[in-house]
C-alpha cells in the first residue's frame, strides 16, 4: 500500500512536470461531432495538420451535451493545456465565465466574439463565401428556383443563407429561393434523417440547387440531393468527393487554419479579434476533380469576378448580423 | 395549399410514418404480451448499425437486413431474460438497454470504420431503392388518383410496403390465429394461461422476439433505406413517439398504422412551416409541431379521447406459485 502511494505520488508529480515543461494546446469539438465531414471535422484536420508538422501532441474533448460545456473548458484548463481552442459560437457566454478565473491561459474562439483580455476570438465572412457559391447555385439552376437548408436557426446561419440568397439574385434576378431551417436546438447540426426530408421536400418545390449550412444535418441533405438527381453545394469542409457529379460546389470555411494558426502561436496566442474574410482566404468555393464537370469556365469566370470585387470593396455583400435583417430573403 | 403540396407531404408522411409503424408494431406485440418495452429506441438504434456497417461491408441489404435482426434480437433476448427469466423490472431494463444501445453502436462502428462513430455512406445494391409501382407512370394523368397514386403510393423502398402489410398481418395474428388468442391472454390474465397449459414464459418469449424482429426491420429502414448510413443517435427519439403511438392507438393495429401516419404526418408538416403558415394563416412556432404527438398522447392518457386501458397484466413479471 505505501509503495502503491509511493508510486502514485511520483507519478503525478512526472505528471505535473510534463504539464509546465510544455503545455499541451487543446481543442474542443462542438455537438456535431468531430467527424461530422464539415465544421469540426476542419478543425480537427487544422489541429492534425499542426501535429504532423510539429511532431507535438494535443488535447482534445468531443462535447456530447450542453450541459458538459462549461466544465469540459474548465477541465481543460486545470490540466494545464495552453492554448485551448474551441469550435462554435455556443461556447461564447461559457467562454465569457470561465476565461477570467484563468487569467494565465489562452483561448481561442471561432466564430463567436468573447471581449476577454486573454481570449482570441476568430470569425469568418461567411456571407461573403456564401455569395459566390449563391452565384454559381444561380448559374446552375435550371428551374430557376434554389434550396437553402440551416442547421440550427442562428443568426450566424442567417448569415450563410443571406450571403446566399444576394448571391442567388446577382446572378439570375428573378430566381426564387427556398430557406429552411432545421431546427431550433443544437440537436439540428446532426439530423442527417430531417436533412434529407427537407431538401426531398424543397425538390418538390422545384430546387435544383441545395446549399446545406447545417454541419453534420448536411450529411443527409447531400445524400438526397444524389439520390434525387439535383446538385447540392457543401459547406466548411471540402464536400465535393462525398458524391462526386452531384456536389457543385462547397463553400469552405478555412477553420482549419485557424486552428492550425492558434496552435502554432501556442501560448503566444494574441488576444483580440481576427476576422478571415474573402482576401484573406478565409473563406472561398471549392474545385477539384470531382466537380470540375459541374462548373462550366463561364460560371468560374463570373464567379472569379466577384469574388476579385469582393476583395477590393467594390462589391459589399450584406452581413445578416450587422443589422438582422436581409434584402434579399426573409427568414 | 394545393394539390402537388399536399401529396409531397403525404409522401413524406409515408416516410416518416415506416420506422414508427414499425416499432410500433413491435412494442404492440410485446406490450399485449405483458412485457413493457421502453427499448425499442435502444433495439432500433443496434439495428440500424447493424445494417450500415454489413451493408457497406458486403455490399448488400439483404445481409445488412439480416444483421439487423439478429442485432435486434440480441437486444431482445437480453430484455426477455431480464424481464421473464429473471422477473426483472420492464422499465429498468428497457432503460439500460437504450443506454447500452446508444454507447455501444457509435463504439462498434467507431472501432470498425474510425468516422467519429457513422458508417460509410451506402451505394447501389447496399441500399434498399424507390421502387416505382407498375402503371406509377401510365396513371398518372388520371385526374386527383393518378397524381395520388404516383407520388404518394409509388416510389418507396420496399420496406414502406412490407410495414404497411405488417398491419393487416398483426390484426391477423392476433384476432385469428391460437397464437394470438393466448398471446393476448397472457398479456390480460397469465395464471389463466398457465392454468390451460401453455408456456406464459415461452409465449412471453415469442412476443419479445417478433418486437426483435420488427424493431431491426425499422432500424434497417431507417439506415438503409431513409438514409444511406448509420450515424449516431440517428432514431432521434422515434421508439418513443412509437410508444406514444400505441397509446393513442390503444394498443390494436389498425388504430397504430392510423396514430403513426398521423405522427408521421406531424413530422411532415414541421418540415414545411410554410405550408403552415399558410393554411392556418398564423405562425405557428415549428417546436410546437414537434411536440403535437407528445401533446396528443397526453390528452389520450388524461381520458380526453376515449379511454386507453394498457393490458392488465403488462409490466408484471408472472410468479408461477407464491
Amino acid at each position: 500500500m505505501t509503495l502503491m502511494k509511493t508510486l502514485l505520488g511520483a507519478a503525478a508529480t512526472l505528471a505535473l512536470t510534463a504539464g509546465i515543461a510544455a503545455a499541451e494546446p487543446a481543442i474542443i469539438y462542438d455537438l456535431g461531432g468531430k467527424f461530422d465531414k464539415s465544421f469540426n471535422e476542419a478543425a480537427f484536420n487544422g489541429a492534425e495538420k499542426w501535429a504532423k508538422e510539429t511532431g507535438g501532441t494535443y488535447k482534445e474533448l468531443e462535447m456530447q451535451s450542453e450541459a458538459q460545456r462549461e466544465q469540459a473548458l474548465r477541465r481543460l484548463a486545470e490540466s494545464g493545456a495552453n492554448p485551448i481552442v474551441m469550435t462554435g459560437f455556443a461556447f461564447g457566454d461559457t467562454l465569457n465565465t470561465v476565461a477570467p478565473d484563468f487569467p494565465d491561459t489562452k483561448f481561442a474562439i471561432i466564430d463567436m466574439v468573447v471581449d476577454q483580455p486573454n481570449v482570441k476570438s476568430v470569425v469568418f465572412t461567411e456571407d461573403q463565401g456564401s455569395y459566390l457559391v449563391g452565384m454559381m447555385a444561380g448559374l446552375a439552376t435550371k428551374t430557376g428556383t434554389v434550396g437553402f437548408i440551416g442547421g440550427m436557426d442562428i443568426p450566424l446561419i442567417r448569415r450563410f443563407g443571406c450571403g446566399y440568397a444576394q448571391g442567388v439574385l446577382a446572378a439570375k434576378p428573378d430566381a426564387k429561393i427556398v430557406l429552411n431551417m432545421t431546427g431550433t436546438t443544437p440537436a439540428a447540426w446532426n439530423d442527417p434523417v430531417k436533412g434529407a426530408e427537407l431538401a426531398k421536400g424543397q425538390k418538390a418545390q422545384g430546387a435544383d440547387v441545395i446549399y446545406a449550412a447545417a454541419g453534420g444535418t448536411g450529411v443527409g441533405v447531400l445524400q438526397a440531393a444524389a439520390d434525387e438527381g439535383i446538385l447540392s453545394i457543401g459547406v466548411d469542409s471540402n464536400q465535393n468527393g462525398m458524391h462526386p457529379g452531384s456536389v457543385l460546389t462547397s463553400m469552405m470555411k478555412r477553420v482549419d487554419v485557424a486552428v492550425y494558426n492558434a496552435f502554432t502561436e501556442g501560448t503566444d496566442l494574441k488576444p483580440g479579434v481576427t476576422v478571415l474574410d474573402l482576401a484573406a482566404d478565409g473563406v472561398g468555393y471549392a474545385m477539384d476533380e470531382n466537380n470540375a464537370s459541374l462548373v462550366t469556365p463561364e460560371m468560374q469566370a463570373a464567379v472569379d469576378a466577384a469574388a476579385a470585387k469582393i476583395k477590393s470593396g467594390e462589391l459589399k455583400v450584406h452581413d445578416y448580423m450587422s443589422d438582422n435583417t436581409c434584402p434579399a430573403a426573409t427568414f | 395549399m394545393d394539390y402537388a403540396t399536399l401529396l409531397q407531404i403525404l409522401d413524406s408522411t409515408l416516410r416518416l410514418g415506416t420506422p414508427l409503424l414499425f416499432a410500433c408494431l413491435a412494442g404492440l406485440f410485446s406490450e399485449r404480451a405483458g412485457i413493457f418495452d421502453i427499448g425499442l429506441e435502444g433495439k432500433m438504434l443496434m439495428a440500424a448499425m447493424c445494417s450500415g456497417a454489413v451493408a457497406f461491408l458486403t455490399g448488400s441489404v439483404w445481409l445488412g437486413l439480416l444483421a439487423a435482426i439478429a442485432g435486434s434480437m440480441v437486444f431482445a433476448a437480453l430484455h426477455g431474460v431480464a424481464s421473464i427469466t429473471f422477473r426483472g423490472n420492464q422499465l429498468i431494463s428497457g432503460v439500460a438497454l437504450n443506454f447500452l444501445a446508444s454507447g455501444i453502436t457509435v463504439l462498434v462502428a467507431q472501432r470498425l470504420f474510425g468516422q467519429g462513430g457513422r458508417t460509410p455512406p451506402l451505394e447501389g445494391a447496399a441500399r434498399f431503392n424507390e421502387i416505382t409501382l407498375p402503371f406509377a407512370e401510365a396513371l398518372r394523368p388520371v385526374p386527383i388518383l393518378g397524381p395520388l397514386y404516383a407520388e404518394v403510393i409509388s416510389g418507396h423502398a420496399l420496406l414502406v410496403y412490407v410495414a404497411i402489410l405488417s398491419v393487416p398481418v398483426t390484426w391477423w395474428v392476433l384476432y385469428r390465429t391460437r397464437f394470438g388468442l393466448r398471446l393476448r391472454a397472457v398479456g390480460e390474465n397469465p395464471a389463466a394461461v398457465d392454468t390451460a397449459g401453455v408456456s406464459v414464459k415461452g409465449l412471453r418469449f415469442a412476443a419479445v422476439a417478433i418486437t426483435g424482429l420488427l424493431c431491426g426491420l425499422a432500424g434497417a429502414y431507417m439506415a438503409t433505406a431513409l438514409q444511406a448510413g448509420f450515424g449516431r443517435e440517428m432514431t432521434a427519439g422515434r421508439g418513443y413517439i412509437a410508444l406514444a403511438a400505441l397509446i393513442f392507438a390503444k394498443w390494436r393495429p389498425w388504430q397504430a398504422l392510423g396514430a403513426c401516419m398521423l405522427f408521421g404526418f406531424f413530422q411532415a408538416l414541421a418540415l414545411r412551416p410554410d405550408v403552415v403558415t399558410a393554411v392556418v394563416q398564423v405562425k405557428i412556432p415549428v417546436p410546437f409541431l414537434d411536440a403535437l404527438p407528445y401533446i396528443l398522447t397526453v390528452l389520450v392518457l388524461a381520458g380526453f379521447v376515449g379511454r386507453a386501458i394498457p393490458p392488465r397484466a403488462g409490466g408484471e413479471p408472472y410468479v408461477k406459485e407464491r
